[in-house]
């Protein structure tokens, strides 16, 4: 089952791979096998894996958390900690078999031949010293170049990677320096001896949006400027489609799908990859026209894999006596360049089918105001030097003068990167903070000063949360059926205890979980069931308001669906106001009617989910926009990356907070006034010194074009657009 | 860094201050005034004192003053140098202690000297490779010395190296003037008492390091393991034996009166005791207060150390 004695190739699409067939690729991953040897035995995590990356090429590997993706990355290092062993295939770098390497030889390949960068930044830095000193390493042991020359060589890579005053970065430590300044460190490690491969192991899922939009950029730029072969790693589709040329789509230790990246994302030939699309939110889907539709079931452990297809219990093809008996083998699918699937099933399956019952929802009224946050402002004072020492008082400005409404039955979003203010305004709200000034009306209750324990059961129990991550919100030695019932009970839902049972049990109808489950402890839950019950939980007693703090973006792509789902039609039966908190733009728009776009502590725009995602934009929604990687061929976007990083909410600039980020900065005013905050739709508003024209007169930034033709790539950087974009960073 | 360093020595004041107060409170009952009366002027003397004679006696001594006068007094007396005086042994405590703590010092270095280098050695050793064969023996070897008792080992090594191979003096009591074979078998036994616990520390700590991502990050740029090893991991991995090793001077100085009266070695642990069984009561004070001021600025050495050698708090 090699894929290089596939002769079909020869039209890579990757301009640089070229058309030869006599190049030999870069990397070839030949039925390779990789298991963990622990106590209990062996398990495997990786099985039958065949890749070939020829020069120049981009390839991205995307699935879920266990599908094997990292552990391929690290079997390619050769690197597999103590108990991890490659037990079958083999890996081929330039055509030499890397296991049949001494540990000396690996040596000389991995940081000058075979580079990696990490996830995350921070870690993967060595605390304790310069970063100078970490990056003149590579030099200094690959060419044996003397200590000012490989300084010197660090230096002018940190300003290849973009980095502003490389000297002062050559002496910091890294935690001096941002997560996207220590990624970019990290990616200049990589690139200092030019490496032919360059392994990404999601390197910017620990960054902002707007910050990763960066370094995507710098890794498209350097592959073309350097011809650097990627291997990218990913569970983000968007992503792969804005880096990669071809793509593995892998699923529980195995790969599932193989092709161009236009083949997999407009022709897929495997269910699981055609799931995986079905549930992520892209423009387009709507939770009432058209809602995700999520794969049902959950990811297999590894020692719990089905005999035959991995996908069998979750596939809607399964066809037992067909796809439960052995080895499944990755199949050519005929005139797509080297697209393989390993599915039994793909001449029988209906590919052009929809994927059926997307079933329309009505649409719910919205109702009156709930929930009114009035001119709310929150600042901490954060002394320096406790006992003795008095320093000055700082002020950091968490949230300032928030104004929005929520209605009820209405989704409201709160979006926005790391620093933003958003959690600190759900602690006010939980009353585990109180507001500095302004008010926080629940009906006709003040919340913003009224402390948690002087707020009554009714008042709590009408305002819920349901948190991030299920896992440190559930008691772990208490039973799920116990710790609903207790909720029950605090908030008097229920006095008599068969009710409060007979309740218990049909929250757990609700949240789709089997009634048994009451009597198991969260441990015995996956993280998608632990949020069911978190969810369950918060709707226990019958709030006004839930507070929904990124909760789904810890789950699995294909989990998310289902309990985004969830929790859309408990909201239509309850007619609940949600707040949805996150960072996560597509989410967002698949879910809320109303947007509220934060930026350090303040409100940016507010209004319409339309209205955010259509022209005229307050520059930083602008840019948010272009900055999130959605996973369709089809769309197009405008393309705006923004330089520097988020400031310091300790620190934030007099004027806009947003001024020495902004493409469009009015040079004298912005950093100094605060901008005016204008209505231009009822409920639509936009903070900014722009004039109305100038705002008016923006571009969409997403735009779906029809785009039916096969391998229209959509070319997100139009040369107007790229030049646009290089003005304003000269500017 | 100057700003802690600061803070950390006002807080030793005042902790040094507190400690006092207790100290002189404890003893400043009217039983112990009497019975420092019995101890200057005999046990018959006093019973034969009147009532006034013995008033006379409280004022002579400065002991009839209010309370806080009497602690200045006595505070102001220990900054001058004068810690009172032992009636058990016959001399000032001043140049008593000096003594005493010279000799624990002598003992204190020779166990730092040999455990440290033993300790850390086995310990970077097995945490580097955790779950070998090596690893494995290190580990029974540290666990196994840790759970004998000092007098144990301290049995074990006089019958073995003094009784029956006559290699070493069994008693280190240095009636003769300082020997230093004398010391061997004291140091010995805290060594192989003590070494365990810092060379656990040092390879769970070691081993931390080892796999943490910064670590495969140095390996996976190609840099040879040894540097890996030297430059990368030993910096970051020695911070936390660092401190506990600071803090073993607590218990070298008070912690190790088993094995200073089994060898009969004049140190600050046997004074302390002999002092508090007598009882000395100025010795007890003064003692007290060194442990006191050794314990607080052993503190105060870990916590400085540990962010100076720490770069991500040093700057923040
Ligand atoms: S082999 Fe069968 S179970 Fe597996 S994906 Fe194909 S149709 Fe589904
Ligand atoms: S006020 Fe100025 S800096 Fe702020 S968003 Fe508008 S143009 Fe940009």
């Amino acid at each position: 089952m090699s894929m290089a004695s596939d002769t079909s190739g020869g039209t890579a699409p990757a301009a640089q791979a070229g058309e030869g067939t006599s190049q030999i690729p870069v990397l070839e991953c030949r039925n390779l096998s990789i298991s963990y040897f622990t106590r209990a035995g062996e398990i495997p995590a990786v099985a039958d894996f065949n890749l070939t990356l020829m020069p120049g090429e981009s390839h991205g590997i995307v699935g879920e958390s266990g599908c094997g993706k990292s552990t391929v990355a690290l079997a390619i290092m050769q690197y597999m900690g103590r108990n991890g062993r490659i037990v079958g295939g083999e890996i081929l770098f330039n055509g030499r078999d890397m296991r049949a390497m001494s540990e000396e030889e690996l040596r000389l390949l991995r940081g000058s031949q075979i580079a990696m960068v990490y996830q995350e930044p921070m870690a993967s830095l060595n605390p304790a010293m310069r970063v100078g000193d970490q990056l003149a390493e590579v030099p200094i042991y690959h060419e044996g170049a003397s200590k000012e020359e490989a300084l010197e060589r660090a230096r002018a890579m940190l300003e290849s990677v973009r980095l502003p005053e490389p000297e002062r970065i050559l002496r910091s430590y890294p935690h001096q320096i941002s997560g996207g300044q220590q990624q970019r460190v990290v990616i200049a490690m990589a690139l200092l001896s030019s490496p032919k491969l360059l392994l990404l192991d999601e390197p910017t899922t620990a960054l902002d949006v707007t910050v990763e939009a960066g370094i995507v950029d710098l890794i498209r730029e350097i592959a073309a400027e350097f011809g650097t072969s990627m291997i990218y790693i990913s569970h983000n589709l968007g992503l792969i489609l804005e880096t990669c040329d071809r793509i593995t789509v892998m699923y529980s230790g195995e790969a599932v799908e193989v092709g161009t990246v236009e083949d997999v994302f407009e022709a897929m030939r495997h269910p699981y990859t055609r799931g995986l699309f079905a549930s992520i939110p892209l423009p387009g889907a709507d939770k009432n026209a058209r809602p995700l539709i999520a794969i049902p079931g959950q990811l297999p452990l590894p020692h719990e894999r089905p005999p035959g297809c991995n996908f069998g219990p979750r596939c809607d093809y399964f066809k037992a006596g067909l796809c439960d008996r052995g080895e499944i083998p990755m199949l050519p699918i005929s005139g797509d360049d080297r697209h393989f699937s390993r599915c039994l099933r793909i001449e029988e399956i209906d590919w052009h089918a929809g994927l059926g019952e997307g079933i329309g929802k009505v649409a719910t009224e919205k109702g009156d105001v709930v929930l009114k946050v009035d001119d709310m402002t929150k600042h901490y004072e954060i002394e320096e030097g406790a006992l003795f020492f008095s320093g000055e008082a700082k002020t950091v400005k968490a949230n300032e003068k928030l104004s929005f409404e929520a209605r009820e039955a209405e989704t409201v979003a709160i979006v926005g990167e790391s620093g933003c203010g958003k959690s600190t305004f759900a602690k006010v709200l939980m009353g585990l903070e109180e507001a500095t000034a302004g008010k926080v009306l629940l009906g006709n209750v003040e919340l913003g000063h009224m402390p948690v324990d002087r707020r009554g059961p009714e008042t709590i129990s009408k305002l819920q949360m349901i948190f991030q991550n299920p896992f440190d919100t559930l008691n772990p030695s208490h039973t799920v059926g116990g710790q609903i019932a207790r909720v029950i009970r605090k908030f008097g839902v229920e006095k008599d205890e068969a009710k409060v049972q007979e309740r218990v049990l049909e929250l757990l109808d609700i949240v789709k979980l089997p009634r048994d489950f009451a009597l198991r402890r969260p441990r015995q839950l996956s993280g998608g069931q632990k949020q069911r019950v978190g969810i369950a939980r918060a709707f226990a007693g019958n709030p006004a308001v839930v507070i929904a703090d990124e909760p789904v973006s810890a789950l699995d792509v294909s989990v998310q669906a289902a309990v985004t789902e969830l929790l859309m039609d408990i909201q239509r039966e309850n007619r609940t106001t949600l707040l949805f908190i996150s960072h996560d733009l597509s989410v967002v728009r698949y879910l809320s009617d109303r947007i509220v776009v934060m930026y350090l502590g303040q409100i940016m725009e507010q209004g319409s989910t339309e209205e955010i995602f259509a022209p005229p934009y307050h520059p930083y929604t602008e840019a948010l926009l272009s900055a999130v990687p959605i996973a369709d061929t089809k769309v197009t976007k405008r393309h705006i990356v923004l330089s520097g990083e988020i400031p310091s909410a300790s620190d934030p600039p007099a004027g806009c907070p947003f001024c020495t980020r902004c493409p469009y900065v009015i040079e004298g005013t912005c950093e100094t006034e605060p901008p005016p905050i204008r209505e231009f739709q009822p409920g639509h508003r936009i903070a900014c010194h722009l004039s109305e024209e100038t705002l008016s007169a923006m571009q969409p930034v997403i735009q779906i074009g029809d785009g039916t033709e096969k391998g229209d790539k959509g070319d997100e950087v139009s040369p107007a657009a790229a030049a646009e974009s290089a003005r304003r960073s000269d500017a | 860094m100057v700003k802690l360093i600061g803070r950390r020595l006002i807080q030793m004041v005042l902790i040094i201050l507190v400690a006092s107060l207790l100290l002189f409170a404890i003893f400043d009952t009217p039983e112990f005034k009497r019975r420092l009366a019995v101890q200057e002027l005999g046990g018959f003397a006093v019973s034969a004192l009147s009532q006034d004679a013995y008033n006379e006696w409280l004022a002579r001594r400065g002991l009839d003053v209010p309370f806080y006068q009497r602690y200045f007094n006595w505070i102001g007396k220990i900054v001058q140098g004068d810690f009172g005086f032992s009636y058990e042994k016959n001399r000032p405590v001043g140049p008593l202690l000096a003594d005493r703590l010279a000799n624990t010092g002598i003992l204190a270095l020779c166990v730092f000297a040999l455990m440290i280098p033993i300790s850390l050695t086995l310990g970077v050793l097995s945490g580097m490779r955790e779950g070998s064969g090596l690893d494995r023996s290190i580990t029974f070897l540290s666990v196994f010395t840790t759970s004998i008792p000092e007098i144990a080992t301290a049995i074990i090594l006089t019958v073995v190296f003094a009784l029956g191979l006559g290699l070493l003096p069994a008693k280190s009591a240095m009636i003769a003037g300082f020997d230093p074979w004398q010391l061997v078998l004291p140091v010995l036994t805290l060594v192989i008492y003590d070494f365990g616990y810092v060379a656990r520390m040092t390879r769970a700590s070691m081993a931390e390091v080892m796999t943490s991502q910064y670590i495969r990050t140095a390996i996976l740029k190609g840099i040879p393991y040894r540097r890996v090893v030297m430059k990368h991991a030993l910096r970051n991995a020695l911070i936390a034996p660092f401190t506990v090793i600071v803090l073993q001077m607590n218990w070298l100085l008070s912690g190790v009166v088993v094995v200073e009266v089994f060898f009969e070695y004049d140190g600050f642990g046997k004074l302390l005791l002999e002092a508090a069984l007598f009882p000395d009561v100025e010795v007890v004070q003064a003692c007290t207060l060194v442990a006191v001021v050794v314990a607080v600025t052993s503190q105060i050495i870990s916590d400085v150390g540990y962010t100076f050698l720490n770069p991500r708090i040093r700057f923040s």
